[in-house]
């Protein structure tokens, strides 16, 4: 009889290394999505009008099936890790770019104008005013994009091995073991539900000048 | 010296928001911009320290031309405080004020230093110092941002409607400070608002603007209130100008009488000399005004406070003007106003018709000198 926590030896992995490569799979695209949205972002906000059709890019690139990725992508990459994460960063950037835009613009144009006024150039207002008062915004954005990214991991099935704790619902079936089904979506969801905890402590920590909730003045 | 050469600012959608505007802006003291909404107030103040470019003509500070300077150098040389204070967010009430010097290179502890020692000046606690923005109400906050404009010295304070948002109490406090703080800094301040009265209150200098960013006037306050120039600023200064004109006469050539003045303790023998006065002012023993009292109904040795009269809001003669004279005179119900020197002890009573003399006096005294510099 096998246990919970055995996994057949075609996965390769133990449970704990399978956990490992599942968070490394859906964490690099979002870090990923993250930088390269924060520029993005900021051409938005600078150059009003490339922010409709950067929105629109990012919608149509989120609709394409990852699937149509991989096939694309295995021809450079092979049946790897880098292939299934890509179409990952792709995906993140739907929420990114948007929730970096808000933030962004949700600084008080009074707080800019003042900035300005006291000699602050506008490098110096990005990192020490836009970015730092956007950070709630982004982290939001981030909540988002990464619980969605832990879940999608598991599509890495698809092209052989690469779907981390997702390759444990082929075997279910292969072996007919429903227990690893369980086994999967439950430790799925656990990471979704931590990853997200952890952000929101990032945020509280990250921003001891936000109103508390109940708490006025 | 600032000086506004010519100035026009004309924006991309064809606006002209500054039309052909020329100040000379004096060292050292408030020079206020007023006007209706929309009348290129804003846009000055920002040509001054070029958030704002203008289209046409040249500003100097101190004889040269300032876009010789980098711009960011320009800013920090001067403060700029705008309405609902425009603080960051996201520090602390210490670092806020210590942006600038920050910028400036001023090593971290300095500049905190410095922040606190001007939290005091604005008169903030302390306590406060480590707080966020959202801790402080409307007016701690605009407290905050004079602070900050001023935490690297800057020799010239720019001010965009500071005071506007807060209400009528905390704005006159605000203004108090701020005439306080210019009394010990001398500060070069170019100070924006549409309250004309908030003009006149602080202002050394004030600027007329009419919409279309034309100058109507430019003058001291006293000036404009007797002589405006025409009848858009006769109009913006309002009903009762002339009222509000006595606030720049002082009290102290008032000629006060004492004899009306009589002592908790008086006795029958001094109320009796008295008696020819319709109503006397009643002292407690340190001479501090109790109530007016009609002399037949007071009795000698100790009067019954309940029975006087209030004395209304006395005036310190050489500190408050005729304005505040008369209205203490307007709201005795003896039609007499009560002079008390800087203790409270009353020093003399004047009635309406003596304050109205004064008032004939000063006006004639106005109008020999504008003859007398007219003809020079
Ligand atoms: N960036 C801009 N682009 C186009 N027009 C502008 C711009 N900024 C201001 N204006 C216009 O220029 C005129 C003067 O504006 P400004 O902000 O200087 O007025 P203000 O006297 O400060 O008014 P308020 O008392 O309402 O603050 C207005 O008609 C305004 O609509
Ligand atoms: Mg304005």
């Amino acid at each position: 009889m096998n246990g919970f926590f055995d996994l057949p030896s075609d996965l390769q992995h133990s449970y704990l290394g399978l956990v490992g490569l599942h968070l490394r799979e859906a964490l690099i695209p979002v870090l990923a999505g993250l930088i390269v949205s924060l520029p993005v972002a900021q051409l938005c906000v600078r150059f009003r009008w490339i922010y409709p059709p950067v929105l629109g890019i990012t919608t149509v690139l989120y609709a394409i099936p990852s699937l149509a990725f991989f096939v694309v992508l295995i021809d450079y990459f092979g049946q790897s890790e880098t292939t299934v994460m890509i179409p990952l960063a792709l995906y993140s950037l739907v929420v990114l770019v948007p929730a970096i835009v808000d933030g962004v613009r949700s600084v008080p144009p009074e707080t800019l104008a003042a900035a300005e006024a006291m000699g602050l150039g506008a490098v110096r207002r990005y990192f020490q005013v836009q970015l730092p008062i956007a950070v709630p915004a982004i982290i939001a954005g981030l909540r988002v994009a990464t619980v969605s990214s832990i879940s999608l991991v598991s599509v890495g099935m698809l092209i052989g091995n690469q779907g981390a704790l997702g390759n444990m619902l082929y075997d279910a079936q292969t072996y007919h073991r429903p227990a690893l089904a369980v086994n999967s979506v439950l430790t799925i969801a656990v990471l979704g539900i931590l990853a997200d905890a952890v952000l929101v402590l990032v945020r509280i920590l990250l921003t001891p000048w936000m109103p508390r909730k109940g708490a006025t003045r | 010296m600032i000086r506004i050469d010519s100035v026009t600012k004309r924006y991309p959608d064809g606006t002209v928001a500054v039309d052909r505007l020329s100040l000379e802006i004096p060292d050292r003291a408030i020079t206020v911009l007023v006007g209706p909404s929309g009348c290129g107030k804003t846009t000055t103040l920002r040509m001054i320290n070029r958030m704002v470019e203008p289209s046409e003509g040249s500003i100097l500070l101190d004889g040269t031309d300032i876009r010789q300077q980098p711009v960011n150098t320009l800013r920090r040389s001067m403060g700029y405080v705008i309405q609902n204070a425009g603080l960051f967010q996201h520090r602390t009430i210490l670092d806020n004020i210590a942006t600038v010097p920050r910028l400036l290179g001023t090593p971290k502890k300095e500049a905190r230093a410095r922040a606190a020692e001007l939290m005091e000046r604005v008169g903030l606690d302390s306590a406060l110092a480590k707080r966020y923005p959202y801790q402080l109400s409307g007016g701690q906050q605009q407290r905050v941002g004079v602070a900050r404009a001023l935490a690297a010295d800057p020799p010239v304070l720019l001010m965009d409607e500071p005071f506007s948002a807060v209400d009528p109490v905390v704005r006159k406090g605000l203004q108090d400070e701020l005439l306080r703080i210019q009394d010990e800094l001398g500060k070069t301040i170019v100070f924006v608002t549409h309250d004309i009265d908030e003009a006149i209150k602080l202002g050394t200098m004030v600027a007329v603007l009419r919409t279309g960013g034309r100058l109507a006037q430019f003058a001291p306050p006293a000036d404009l209130l007797s002589a405006p120039a025409d009848a858009f600023v006769e109009d913006f200064l309002g009903a009762d100008r002339g009222i509000r004109r006595l606030s720049f006469f002082p009290s102290a050539d008032l000629e006060l009488q004492t004899a009306p003045i009589v002592g908790v303790d008086a006795d029958a023998d001094k109320l009796a000399a008295r008696a020819d006065a319709p109503y006397l002012l009643v002292t407690d023993l340190d001479g501090r005004p109790l109530g007016w009292g009609e002399p037949d109904r007071l009795t000698a040795g100790s009067v019954e406070r309940e029975h006087l009269l209030d004395f209304g809001r006395p005036f310190v003669p050489g500190d408050d003007s005729l304005r505040t004279a008369l209205d203490g005179a307007v709201l005795s119900p003896t039609g007499w106003a009560v002079a008390v020197d800087g203790d409270g002890r009353a020093v003399g009573v004047v009635s309406q018709q003596v304050i109205g003399e004064a008032i004939r006096a000063a006006h004639r005294r106005v109008a020999r000198n504008t003859e007398v510099n007219a003809a020079r």
